[in-house]
């Protein structure tokens, strides 16, 4: 609701009458004056962000009471209108008693919510499909575990040719810059997907603002998320790698297609019948390319940059 | 200055200028001491003002030095597409802008600032420890030659964000021992500084002076002090781990060799947060003095000031982990974190609502001083309702590594502490020179300031919630306005803060003379002393009646 009221521009309408994140569901429009936080795709999603709305709004009240405050002070007893200092007001219990139990009360008021969203988000029980997801420098990559399925996700090759110092490519010009990966990660909608996230080399995070997840991939450690999207909410949501993580942090986009049921089981049968017809070896790098629900996934895999996804080693600075 | 009485003095071995008077005005009487000679006055100097001097100089060029990597970075970020840096060298621009602004600019001007007044305002000649002082400052211009020597060496500087995590920050080429020992040199120097503030607080305060009767801005920096002596050690033991990981084959943050990444972040911010209220508390300070002086009032709640500033700093060691909501905490960590963070609202909010109580049936008057205390109380109000709405995990989740925490942490930095720092120099710049500045040149400074520093970070909170991750060097297009917006009051604000050293530099070389006590409503000790005040402070402890006279801020005078 507050979403639709605080929106200056609407060029990004379209994208929210169809459904779809408005904010990181860029279409042909080049830019929007995006105020707030989207509401998102599942329930969790859409918790956070009443819970961002009412800490907004809170503040917003406290904000009007003590700037009115001030406001009234700075107006009111200004020496240049002759206002004499009381200057026996140093002190009131009763006043400092009130000021400061007031905001333990409103804190009790949003503490309470919190602890039970925090609560909502850490419990993956009750899982129907998992998805292993590693991060490297600086791609993703995805597993659907206990499927031999498994590829690589990276910055499509526009956005990559364009993104180049002085590449001379106007960043207007591309669809989805900088969002938008050669293989994105197709789930389905009205399943529970535990995600599983670990990092390859350095810390990455692996954050979609439309399921309300973002998690730190970190090596040595696998971290717990999940979502359940609505079955309405169908479409491509797209989010960014959230932890610095060397050169290119910037350039490792997440792009999760939302399909339904029927569609999933299809998409993940083709992926396997592939998979079969391929030799082992490709099986991590090549994927989707026949895929009835992957849009314009390009042919040739993106191309490497210098680094392997593995490489370790390199040296940040270079 | 004929009221003033002298009581022989309390400090047994500080006998030296006995029988001096102090106040015999601004000659080469009061001067007694002071080395001739360039190198000899500032080199060897072990005087308080002149090291203080030479920190809040310091400070200035490094706020210069960090702005500029701050300009570099908004023009990258002026529009979508790499227009000036490749993205490695961006990420060094952050990581060094981020340095050079925290440990180069806040906290050397915090330690100027002390040095100039807690002598002046506690009835003490000097800084306890005068050569350890001279020491702790000239430890700083090798600090940063180092630090900022780093950027140049091959493999690039440091780039893995000033909190330097491992894996990524042990990427670094031959740049992170450099910042490694450069971060030690600033540690012993800031735990030096902080030892001569507290003994010069514990020992050197005029009789009468109790505890409960300091200027908030001894209170805060005393209160810093302590936090600076908890905490700068850890973050040496987290980066010396790192440099052993490095260099010396441990394993303390690589998960392979059987260490672990997020340990790391625990002992950082561990340090961290500590670090984040030792940026704002003298700020609390210098807001406590200018508020009451501008209301011609004394302060509201003195004591609860004081307790608030306390429960603070006990809050800030039990709250690391909300800096990392995102590693994947167990449930119950993730609640405590929220809970406590949550608290730290009560105390902040006790302060706010003590200055506003404080102008409340004042006589208010908007000198420069008090117009950036209005300014630091209205957007660190800003800065402290984002920091709740990042309290609470679950939202923190949206909010966390996006430009919703730059926005949220430069509202508590700029307009919070280097605002803090602006105005009290300002507010204490007469009495330090002896002359007026240029008001309306400083009204400019102010205006400007405070226009774009809104125009600059506010829109942040707007690309933060619509998705904005921090710390890239180039985004997709619909974060292309409001990356506009930001940067061109970015290059605005920039801009406007070359005023500063121009009206510091005239009010040092002349202007209108300024009284003793400069602000008709100022109180406090430093107003007792001449303009400016003499080379040594209070060479005999003021006596009770002076005390009485030049009561504390926060006393009930008229």
């Amino acid at each position: 609701m507050m979403t639709r009221k605080m929106k200056i521009n609407s060029r990004v309408l379209a994208a929210a009458a169809s459904g779809l994140a408005p904010v990181l569901f860029a279409p042909a429009a080049h830019a929007a004056w995006t105020l707030n936080l989207t509401p998102g795709i599942d329930k969790v999603s859409r918790d956070i962000y009443g819970l961002h709305m009412l800490a907004f709004w809170w503040c917003v009240g406290i904000a009007a009471v003590v700037f009115g405050f001030m406001i009234y002070s700075i107006v009111r007893f200004r020496h240049s209108q002759g206002a004499v200092a009381d200057t026996a007001l140093t002190h009131s219990t009763r006043v400092e008693v009130i000021w400061t139990s007031i905001p333990v009360l409103i804190l009790i008021s949003m503490a309470i919510p919190a602890a039970r969203v925090l609560v909502e988000t850490a419990d993956t029980t009750g899982a129907q499909m998992a998805i292993r997801i590693t991060g490297y420098q600086w791609r993703w990559t995805y597993e659907y575990v206990g499927t031999p399925v498994k590829f690589v996700s990276s910055l499509d090759r526009t956005s990559d040719a364009a993104r180049q110092l002085d590449s001379g490519i106007d960043p207007f010009s591309i669809p989805n810059y900088l969002l938008s990966v050669d293989h994105p990660l197709v789930v389905p909608a009205g399943v529970k997907v535990r995600v599983l996230i670990t990092g390859g080399d350095v810390i990455h995070a692996w954050w979609v603002p439309a399921l309300g997840i973002k998690k730190d991939a970190i090596p040595g450690y696998v971290n717990e998320a999940w979502f359940d999207v609505d079955t309405d909410k169908l479409g491509t949501y797209r989010g960014q790698c959230a932890e610095l993580c060397g050169r290119d942090h910037g350039f490792m986009p997440i792009v999760v297609q939302v399909v339904s049921k029927d569609d999933f089981q299809k998409w993940l049968m083709q992926q396997e019948a592939d998979l079969k017809t391929q030799p082992a070896t490709a099986a991590t790098t090549v994927s989707t390319t026949a895929s009835t629900t992957a849009p314009s996934a390009p042919i040739e895999p993106a191309p490497a940059p210098a680094t392997a996804a593995a490489g370790a080693a390199t040296v940040a600075g270079n | 200055m004929a009221n003033i009485e002298h009581a022989p003095t309390a400090m047994s071995g500080y006998d030296a200028h006995a029988g001096h008077d102090a106040h015999a005005g601004h000659d080469a009487h009061a001067d007694h001491g002071k080395p001739h000679g360039f190198w000899g006055r500032w080199l060897t100097s072990t005087n308080h003002k002149d090291i203080g001097t030479m920190y809040l100089v310091f400070s200035c060029i490094m706020f210069f030095i960090g702005g500029t990597f701050a300009m570099l970075i908004r023009a990258e970020l002026f529009k979508p597409g790499l227009q000036f840096f490749d993205p490695a060298i961006f990420n060094v621009l952050t990581t060094n802008h981020a340095l050079i602004m925290i440990f180069g600019a806040v906290m050397p001007s915090f330690v100027g600032l002390a040095n100039w007044m807690v002598p002046m305002q506690v009835g003490a000649p000097d800084m306890a420890l005068p050569r350890m002082n001279n020491f702790s400052f000239w430890i700083l211009p090798f600090a940063f030659t180092l630090l900022i020597s780093s950027v140049f060496v091959p493999g690039g500087g440091m780039a893995g964000g000033w909190t330097m995590y491992p894996p990524l920050t042990l990427q670094t080429g031959y740049a992170l021992p450099m910042a490694i020992f450069s971060i030690h040199l600033m540690g012993a120097s800031s735990i030096m500084g902080s030892i001569n503030v507290i003994v010069t607080i514990m020992n050197m305060r005029a009789p009468g002076m109790s505890l409960i009767r300091m200027p908030l801005f001894v209170w805060t920096w005393l209160i810093t002090a302590f936090l600076l002596i908890a905490v700068m050690p850890v973050l040496a033991g987290a980066v010396t781990m790192l440099l052993t990981d490095h260099f010396f084959g441990t394993s303390f943050f690589n998960a392979a060799g059987g260490g672990d990444p997020v340990m790391y972040q625990h002992i950082f911010w561990f340090f961290g947060h500590p670090e984040v209220y030792i940026m704002i508390l003298p700020a609390f300070g210098i807001v406590s003095e200018i508020i009451p002086t501008f209301s011609r009032k004394p302060l509201f709640g003195y004591d609860a000031m004081v307790y608030a500033t306390a429960s603070i700093a006990f809050l800030s060691f039990i709250v690391w982990a909300h800096h990392m909501f995102t590693v994947g905490l167990p449930l119950a960590s993730e609640t405590f974190f929220m809970f406590s963070t949550m608290l730290i609202a009560i105390p902040t909010g006790v302060k706010v609502f003590n200055w506003s109580a404080t102008m409340y049936k004042g006589s208010l008057s908007f000198e420069p001083p008090m117009l950036w205390a209005l300014a630091f109380l209205f957007m660190f109000s800003i800065g402290g309702f984002s920091g709740l709405m990042l309290a609470l995990a679950p939202a923190d989740f949206q909010y966390q590594d996006t430009y919703f925490v730059v926005a949220h942490f430069h509202y508590v930095l700029v307009p919070g502490a280097i605002f803090g720092t602006i105005g009290a120099v300002y507010y204490w710049l007469p009495k330090w020179t002896g002359h007026m500045y240029n008001m309306t040149l400083a009204k400019w400074h102010f205006w400007l300031s405070t226009i774009f520093v809104n125009v600059l970070f506010f829109p942040q909170h707007f690309l933060g919630l619509a998705g904005m991750p921090r710390r890239i060097p180039d985004y997709s297009t619909q974060f292309a306005d409001w990356n506009m917006v930001s940067s061109i009051g970015g290059f605005c604000f920039g801009a406007s803060q070359i005023l500063f050293p121009i009206i510091i530099w005239q009010c040092a070389h002349g202007g209108v003379r300024a009284t003793d006590r400069v602000w008709e409503g100022a109180r406090g000790l430093e107003w007792e002393l001449p303009s400016p005040a003499p080379y040594h402070s209070w060479t005999e402890a003021p006596a009770f009646a002076t005390l009485e006279h030049g009561a504390p801020t926060h006393e009930t005078h008229g």
